[in-house]
């Protein structure tokens, strides 16, 4: 198995979730996170001062995967989050090595 | 009721007088709103502390060190009236009752050391701040209130009465008064943990411009009913307040959209601020033109000050220096040039014909309560930060002194803390039916 773990605009959670809700993936997490890639982040003015917010709001998205599903799923994934523009994020994948299914106790690729 | 006495005018009064009470609240959301999530509560617990210290105080001696006669050359009231001892209800100021005037000027004590307290946010110790205030309305607020607003046919208050130093309704004793105040107390305190390094953005500004409307709102009763009266002079007062704030906001945001690109929400409550302050004791003796002319020049020239701090390196956290001390005196200053002598003064600034002598006067005022103020404000500052200490301890200030000082956060945004506490604590409410065990593991 592998987590997928998406670092994305938060306006393309929508049809991330569409396409991988259409491709079969049972669950997501999905949670706000903040950071900066290349393009870092923007400056706002408050009395004159002005402040570099290098930290910009992000979408982060795990899923867990069949081994075999893992390089679809990350098409998928990526195509969907894509907007050509910069700052559209990262996707990577780690190896799991196992997963239980808290409700029934079922291990492993069963429990997804 | 005596002769003389008028029901519009009390009416009047005392409505002021609760729109000026409202003002102070207004203070501490204005304030509260700018600083970091960790130290809101601090913020507004430091403007509403003084509602109770200062009315007390009011009551036991400081109406009478303001107000009473005259008991020394026109610098301090006499103790005639030491817990309002000989003041009747029938008893008149003009055409008030006396009850009715204490009760307005005291909203005017409560709220000038609350202005201070913006320049020493995030990092003062909430009972050294209370003594603070004690002493301060003490030797600095109630003598000079007394020198500015005390009128006695020439027998009273030494700048106001004596030398014909026109504050209207507290420019130099309300407004450079705290902000000079303020820029000894930061110098006192010094400058909060990472300042210039670490971002110190608003947390909140729906709260500021909530604060800045509440001020706006308040300031009519601040500014119009100085009149003492349901009069003209009221309803110039009133009317100045509105176009000076209303300029000032545009002056303000003009400069910040020239200088920095950009229109803030931020910029347009201070603009508003700014333009309040400089107009508060204009507002008696211009036109209302010449309340637009102040009110332009004090946002743009307020909006130039508050980069003071980080070219002379004090660390005024809300601009109290930039915003009061630098608003006011430019009021003050202003009415040397703008005093048309034909609303409440007959007194004349340089552009009606009446010369120089006027604007000496002004500029006399300015400088006798700045450096009145700043000394005193200073040695009192000195002095409790060398007894019991002014300022928080680092860990404390890092950390948010809203815990350390008053046992509170001002937010619980956590979802993980909100269902902690529910496991946490058995539950009141029961469903019908439902088997209920609730142990918890300590």
């Amino acid at each position: 198995m592998k987590l997928i773990t998406a670092v994305i605009k938060p306006h393309q959670l929508d049809a991330v979730k569409e396409a991988l809700q259409a491709f079969g993936v049972a669950g997501l997490t999905v949670t706000e996170a903040s950071g900066y890639g290349r393009q870092r982040g923007h400056t706002e003015v408050y009395r004159g001062a002005e402040y570099t917010v290098d930290l910009v709001p992000k979408i982060r998205i795990e899923v867990v995967v069949a081994d075999e599903d893992a390089d679809d799923v990350i098409d998928v994934l990526v195509k969907a989050a894509r907007t050509g523009k910069i700052g559209d994020g990262k996707v990577w994948s780690v190896p799991v090595e196992t997963v239980v299914r808290v409700r029934t106790g079922e291990r492993g690729p069963d429990a997804l | 009721m005596p002769d003389g006495f008028s029901a519009g005018d009390t009416a009047f009064v005392l409505i002021s007088a609760a729109l000026v009470m409202l003002m102070t609240p207004g203070l501490a959301f204005f304030y509260g709103g700018m600083v970091r999530v960790k130290s809101t509560l601090n913020m507004l617990v430091m403007s509403f502390i003084s509602l109770a210290i200062v009315s007390v105080l009011w009551v036991l001696y400081g109406y009478t060190l303001s107000f009473g006669t005259d008991a020394f050359h026109g610098l301090i009231g006499n103790l005639d009236h030491l817990g309002m001892r000989g003041i009747g209800m029938n008893d008149l100021t003009g055409s008030i009752p006396v009850t009715a005037f204490a009760a307005f000027q005291l909203m005017f004590a409560i709220i000038t050391p609350a202005l201070i307290s913006g320049a020493i946010a995030d990092r003062a110790k909430f009972a050294a701040w209370s003594l603070f205030i004690a002493l301060w309305v003490t030797l600095v607020y109630f003598p000079v209130a007394h020198w500015v607003f005390f009128f006695d046919g020439g027998h009273g208050g030494w700048l106001g009465d004596r030398q014909g130093v026109i504050d209207f309704a507290g420019g130099t004793a309300v407004h450079i008064n705290a902000g000079v105040a303020g820029l000894a107390l930061c110098l006192v305190l010094g400058k909060r943990v990472g300042f210039k390094k670490d971002p110190m953005r608003p947390h909140s500004l729906p709260l500021v411009m909530l604060g800045s409307g509440l001020l706006w709102f308040g300031w009519f009763g601040f500014n119009a009913g100085s009149a003492l009266a349901a009069n003209g002079v009221a309803g110039m007062a009133f009317m100045n307040t509105q176009v000076a704030t209303a300029a000032a906001m545009l002056g303000w945001l003009a400069f910040e959209k020239i200088k920095h690109g950009a229109f803030t929400s931020l910029g347009a409550a201070s603009g508003a601020v700014a333009g309040l302050v400089a107009i508060t004791p204009a507002c008696g003796s211009v036109s209302m033109l010449g309340a637009v002319a102040i009110g332009l020049i004090a946002g743009g020239i307020c909006a130039a000050a508050i980069s003071l701090k980080y070219k002379l390196g004090f660390d005024d956290s809300l601009d109290v220096v930039g915003v009061h001390a630098v608003g006011g005196a430019v009021g003050s200053l202003l009415i040397g040039f703008f005093a048309t002598g034909h609303v409440g003064q007959t007194a004349q600034g340089l552009f009606y014909g009446g010369g120089l002598g006027q604007l000496g006067k002004q500029a006399l005022g300015v400088v006798v309560v700045a450096v009145y103020s700043f000394v005193i404000s200073w040695l009192l500052g000195q002095a409790i930060q060398k007894t019991i200490g002014f300022r928080v301890t680092e860990d404390i200030e890092v950390a948010g002194i809203d815990r350390a000082e008053h046992a509170e956060s001002a937010y619980d945004f956590s979802a993980v803390g909100a269902s902690l506490s529910r496991a946490l604590n058995a539950p009141t409410l029961v469903p019908a039916g439902a088997e209920t065990k609730t142990e918890v593991d300590a």
